[in-house]
């Protein structure tokens, strides 16, 4: 009966849209524009509507030219990151100062006196503290720069326009100009940038936007990216150009990456995920004038912290692997050395060593952990006693020491733009990989956004290797 | 002993700032429920902010909000959970977060809605306004970034634009925390009953259609007389909305209805 009356309903609403006809739609958007007018011109009165926001106009003239757009992008790229790498290293040595030099002896001695067995304290304090707090020393300073000065960006409405920007790019590569945004948050973390592809509409355009977003080098990789080529490419320029040196390659880097971000876009959405590129519209907001403090507050608090704690939950039980393989003997050679042996070939091929490629086993929780297991590692393998012993993550006094350790453990330019290269190329870590199951719901992609990017980092540091090997 | 004089302010129904209690992400046991839309980048989270005491991140550039946040406030000893929808331009078309909005407002029944618009530019956003206030009886409009309108000198006359939709609207400039308590205790008035909205409802349609819509929601008022929003059903089955078209045959619409 009720069912009845139902069917009836929709039979007579299909009979009454056929009436109509087909202009229901418009003539009802039409209606609401009408009464709309009708309604603001009652009740507001605009001076001037050419008056109006004459300066934000001004400003996306300049922002958004085809001369001007582009410069401007890398120019405030360039600024944001240098200003991140000159400022961290004031606070971060000094916090390792204080939590490596100070406070790691404190410890070692108290346990010593407290009378722990040696196995036990070197598990606690030379895996788990050394790990946290060297994820606190390097990490905590860069983020506190730059992810404000990012939240001010944000704030200030300059997001969008590189979306408006870029969108012919995107829309070159089959992708969805908003992707552009989802690209943005990945500079800061991949994981926050998966999430962000909510705002692309078509299910094709927003995996292409999840597989691509470990392009964009996340907050835990650009440490890595600097350190090396503070290293290795400032020391091959005269020393007065060492600083532009380094900072071009790192700007070198993350372009790359948007390059290959375009290229990995376009191969997808010509293959697997065929499809037409959908239309949006994206308002260009006003210009706002960021609240500085509040903003610094809140993305101290609500960014940089939730990302540090997430870290050192990671970090923790990394140190205390390393330490265990380190110390862990199988026969007459401990498990590290055992598979850093294992690797080492494989690694040769492709530029690195074995070192490198177990670090990065290691290090899939975290990328910040990269560099520390690195150097423990090549402390292991060299027997140079720069460190404090088997699998003890530690920081070396200045960055001319941490490269001396590097050269004895065979490091050439090679093997540092390779690293470069592979940490821009490689899966994404644990916690983004799980977000992409999350958000995909879907086993098989999330397997090809966590495999897809290593191979591509075999290939091109292989590559790279070969064609390095053949030219000096 | 000193006592301290009362301001007018003190017993002003709006400046009630002792009945108000930021409860953040604590929304068990609520009383009402208050949903926030709006345009995107009007500042929807920023307001979402400024009642429940929450720092959610507000970016500039549209779609900063792509999941239903929920926070909650206490006002006068009654609990508010407050929704924060995903910005939207229109609620008729299609697309997935449009839809989130959409059967939030339809089928959620907040207490009440509060939409928030760019006062600067209102005609725009009176196109997402209108079709809410088809859906809904309750609403609040709530004026937003004032400060930005006054500094390109646009005057609104809220009376009347009060009076024309048929809804209260309270300016503010949620960044500043301006017109937050107003906000606040007319949420409050509109979900009590205190004050009673008669929206606004599209007018400037052809007679063909305006006719077909009043036939069908004669009809589906006879089969859901609880419905409060037949006229916006009618408008969707013209439209040809299969998502509600489905509702209606499986019978889940009941549920909704009641």
């Amino acid at each position: 009966m009720m069912q009845k009356n139902i069917d009836n309903i929709i039979a007579q609403s299909n009979d009454l849209r056929w009436q109509i006809g087909d202009e229901f739609h418009d003539n009802l958007a039409e209606g609401i524009y009408a009464d709309a007018a009708e309604i603001v011109k009652a009740s507001v009165h605009k001076p001037n509507e050419n008056n109006r926001l004459r300066l934000d106009a001004k400003i996306d003239k300049i922002i958004t030219s085809k001369t001007w757009g582009f410069p401007l992008m890398f120019l405030i790229l360039a600024v944001v990151l240098w200003l991140t790498i000159v400022g961290a290293n004031y606070p971060s040595s000094m916090l390792a100062d204080l939590l490596l030099e100070t406070i790691h002896p404190a410890l070692k001695g108290y346990a010593s006196t407290l009378g722990i067995p040696w196995w036990l304290d070197g598990f606690l304090i030379d895996g788990v503290y050394l790990a946290v707090a060297w994820v606190i020393a390097v990490m905590l300073p860069p983020m506190a720069i730059f992810f404000p000065l990012f939240t001010l960006l944000e704030d200030f409405g300059y997001l969008p326009r590189v979306a408006f920007n870029l969108d012919h790019l995107f829309k070159l590569s089959g992708a969805h100009g908003k992707q552009a945004l989802t690209m943005s948050m990945g500079f800061g973390c991949n994981a926050a940038g998966v999430v962000a592809t909510r705002i692309i509409d078509s299910p094709r355009e927003r995996l292409i936007a999840i597989i691509t977003n470990n392009f964009s080098l996340c907050n835990g990789r650009w440490p890595t990216q600097i350190l090396i080529a503070t290293i290795f490419i400032g020391a091959v320029v005269p020393s007065s150009f060492a600083g532009i040196a380094s900072l071009g390659a790192v700007i070198g880097i993350a372009v790359l990456g948007i390059c290959f971000m375009f290229l990995v876009s376009w191969a997808l959405s010509k293959t697997v995920l065929k499809g037409e590129v959908s239309t949006f519209n994206l308002e260009l907001p006003p210009y706002r004038p960021p609240r500085f403090w509040k903003t610094l507050y809140t993305s101290l608090i609500d960014r940089t912290l939730i990302v540090l704690w997430r870290a050192i939950v990671f970090a923790a039980p990394a140190g205390a692997v390393i330490w265990l393989i380190s110390n862990i003997y199988v026969g007459d050679v401990s498990v590290a050395a055992w598979l850093i042996q294992s690797l080492d070939g494989f690694g040769f091929l492709l530029g690195l060593n074995g070192v490198i490629l177990v670090a990065y086993i290691v290090a899939i929780p975290a990328n910040e952990i990269v560099i520390p297991t690195i150097l423990m590692l090549t402390v292991l393998v060299t027997g140079v006693s720069g460190g404090e012993g088997a699998g003890v993550m530690f920081e070396l006094d200045s960055v001319n020491a941490t490269g001396d350790l590097l050269r004895a453990g065979g490091w050439t330019l090679l093997t540092a733009v390779n690293l470069m290269l592979f940490s821009l190329l490689h899966n994404p870590c644990s916690t983004t990989i799980y977000t992409i199951y999350k958000e995909t719901k879907s086993a098989k992609w999330t397997v090809v956004a966590s495999i897809l990017p290593v191979i591509l980092g075999f290939v091109v540091t292989f590559l790279v290797a070969q064609v390095w090997r053949l030219l000096m | 002993m000193e006592v301290k004089p009362k301001s007018a302010c003190d017993s002003c129904a709006h400046f009630n700032a002792a009945g108000l209690k930021k409860l953040g992400v604590n929304t068990k046991a609520f009383d009402h429920v208050i949903a926030l839309a709006g345009n995107p980048n009007t500042g929807k989270s920023t307001v979402f902010n400024a009642l429940t005491g929450l720092r959610q991140h507000t970016g500039n550039w549209p779609g900063k909000t792509v999941t239903r946040a929920e926070g909650a406030f206490e006002y006068n000893s009654e609990k508010y959970k407050l929704v924060d929808l995903p910005g939207t331009y229109s609620l008729l078309s299609t697309s997935e977060d449009e839809e989130v909005a959409r059967n939030f407002i339809l089928f959620g029944r907040p207490t009440v809605t509060v939409i928030v618009v760019d006062a600067s530019r209102l005609e725009r956003n009176l196109n997402l306004v209108l079709q809410i206030l088809e859906i809904t009886d309750r609403a609040v409009l709530c004026l937003n970034l004032m400060d930005e309108a006054k500094r390109n000198h646009i005057e609104i006359n809220t009376r009347t634009l009060a009076r024309d939709l048929g809804i209260p609207v309270v300016p503010t400039s949620a960044r500043y925390n301006e017109g937050i308590p107003e906000l606040i205790q007319t949420i409050s008035e509109v979900a009590k009953g205190t004050i009673v909205c008669k929206p606004h409802r599209i007018k400037n349609i052809p007679k063909n259609i305006e006719k077909a819509v009043e036939h069908l929601s004669t009809e589906i008022k006879k089969e859901y007389p609880n419905m409060p929003n037949s006229r916006w059903i009618a408008f969707r089955l013209l439209e040809g909305d299969q998502h509600i078209i489905e509702l209606l045959k499986s019978g889940e619409f009941e549920e909704y209805a009641l």
